[in-house]
């Protein structure tokens, strides 16, 4: 995404304008409509009550497994995700196409399957899950960890995603000119390499966390639904919705709302800095 | 997110550096994702074919199949119409508010599911502000097919759009300038200079956007309350099967959706494939 955009100086001709408006319509009703409603109804009890939902020991430890193990993932997600990406561009090897491929296949599946296919490796009664649960004492399923493998399989094309394109586009005079200067390969990454792929790092990893805080479909199935346990915020609310606790659903909301929005307009700034709009 | 087809570079590599780093990727996409994906089959394979066939027969699958591929359908054609345009706006006007326009469009990617579906139940459900409106009209959106299609709608909003919105950029603006200086007019501009260059974009978009449609689960389940057969798409049955523990059913059927969305994007990864070479 390179291109310079053109801007273009709309003269006023009629048929654009109604591609505006209609594309202004578009979004007004289907993004910024709902997430008002919402907003006003959550404060509908005033501040006070909005926070007295979200600080309920229930929900707040909901949120809380949520950030913390949408971090993790990121993490994870930022360090693999890289190490795929340079290895993908840098290196020849044999299935290298077939890696190339199997790298969108989570964009591909629905989360739901993805849910289902985890329970099924590392389920309770399932020889792996029984195996590391009695041998190893490690539970995943109905469980934390199960929710970070979950988002990281979900959130995996992301990083590498972004990365990528910036790695093929990388100059690597400068990398030559360092091993001519007798620079070695460590040292290399860490000064020529990484410094231009910091910000897709980054900015493709804030993007797999604000996915991962609202995932649902995948960690329903893998965490189900055990208050102070494996309970994550985006279940919270489902919970409130058919109990009808409107009041706990829309605070909820809103906390997830908010942290999806800072999040994308946070990395939305970032590359814009870089790179002017769009 | 670029999901464009990325061209690799071959080059070769020396030392045992390069090597570690390839067998951790290996192992870790593995892991990750093989492993799991691997799981099902093996699992549904197991049971045997006739259990398979059975499970197949069953007519709430179909039934199920049937509805996700009609509201996918639906939604594909308005967000490759209201998609595409809005990616030109995106691309070819200047507006204030620009940016903050442009980072509205990938909210839905971000938010929650269930917390769109839930949205959406405050505008149209029992007490819901839009409710008096549709009561005059006697229409019904939520627990019904209208609430799942506004879902599926909204959560599938950014994919047409991302993917249209680079190609739209490295337009040759100079060939639609020669053909309106030789007399072109809009219309003809369009289908002869700029439709043919945005096709196979057009073409990726839809498939990404059905595969995300097909898959929705969260937002529906929320606004479509999964009344049997008429409301219940593929997701929400397998869900259903699942808390029923019919594992074969809901095995089954997973199977079939995940082999479905992944055909649909890699047929349309095949066909750009193509056309670039």
């Amino acid at each position: 995404m390179k291109a310079i955009l053109p801007q273009a100086r709309l003269k006023a001709r009629s048929p654009e304008l109604g591609l505006r408006a209609t594309s202004f319509a578009f979004i007004l009703v289907m993004v910024v409509i709902p997430m008002a409603v919402i907003l006003q109804d959550g404060f509908k009890e005033g501040a006070a009550e909005f926070w007295r939902q979200v600080t309920l020991p229930v929900a707040a430890h909901a949120i809380i497994l949520t950030l913390w193990t949408s971090a993790l993932m990121t993490v994870i997600n930022a360090v693999m995700g890289l190490l795929t990406a340079f290895v993908l561009v840098r290196y020849a090897f044999p299935g290298k196409a077939i890696l190339n491929a199997i790298v969108d296949l989570p964009l591909a599946i629905p989360t739901l399957v993805t849910g289902v296919m985890l329970v099924i490796l590392y389920g309770p009664q399932q020889a792996l899950g029984l195996f590391l649960n009695q041998e190893l004492g490690f539970q995943v399923i109905f469980a934390p960890p199960g929710i970070v493998l979950a988002l990281l399989f979900i959130t995996f094309p992301f990083v590498v995603r972004t990365i990528q394109p910036v790695l093929l586009d990388l100059d690597q005079q400068q990398e030559h000119a360092a091993a001519t200067l007798g620079a070695r390969r460590w040292t290399i990454f860490r000064r020529i390499i990484f410094p231009a792929l910091a910000l897709p790092t980054f900015s493709g990893s804030l993007l797999s966390f604000a996915r991962a805080v609202g995932e649902f479909g995948a960690v329903v199935i893998v965490a189900g639904n055990i208050p102070f346990k494996s309970q994550t915020a985006a279940v919270y609310v489902l919970g409130a919705v058919e109990s009808e606790n409107r009041l706990a659903a829309s605070a909820i909301s809103i906390i997830l709302i908010a942290i999806s929005l800072a999040v994308i307009l946070f990395t939305n700034y970032l590359l814009g800095r870089r790179r002017g709009p769009v | 997110m670029t999901t464009q087809r990325i061209v690799l570079p071959r080059k070769g590599y020396r030392g045992w550096g390069p090597r570690l780093l390839i067998l951790a990727v290996f192992l870790y996409v593995g892991v990750l994702v093989l492993a799991p994906i691997t799981a099902l089959v093996n699992d549904a394979l197991q049971k045997g074919l006739p259990a398979f066939q059975t499970a197949l027969n069953t007519p709430q699958f179909w039934q199920s199949f049937a509805l996700s591929l009609e509201i996918a359908l639906g939604v594909v054609a308005i967000q490759a119409i209201l998609g595409s345009i809005t990616a030109w706006v995106i691309v070819r006007h200047s507006f204030p508010g620009k940016s903050i326009f442009n980072a509205v469009i990938d909210i839905p990617f971000a938010i929650s599911p269930v917390v769109v579906g839930y949205m959406l139940l405050l505008a149209f459900g029992r007490n819901g502000f839009l409710n008096p409106l549709l009561a005059v009209f006697d229409f019904q959106v939520a627990f019904a097919l209208p609430g799942i299609f506004l879902a599926t709608l909204f959560v599938s909003l950014p994919f047409m759009i991302r993917e249209m919105i680079p190609v739209i950029q490295n337009l040759d603006r100079a060939q639609e300038l020669a053909a309106s200086t030789l007399g072109a007019g809009r219309w003809t501009t369009f289908w002869r200079v700029i439709f043919p260059g945005l096709r196979t974009a057009l073409l990726y978009g839809v498939a990404l956007t059905m595969a995300r449609a097909m898959g929705e689960f969260g937002a529906v389940l929320v606004i479509g309350g999964g009344v049997q057969g008429r409301t219940a798409t593929t997701t929400m049955y397998i869900f259903h099967a699942l808390e029923e523990r019919q594992y074969v059913e809901a095995y089954t059927a997973a199977i079939v959706l995940g082999i479905g969305s992944v055909l649909i994007v890699s047929l349309a990864d095949l066909i750009r494939h193509r056309t670039q070479h």
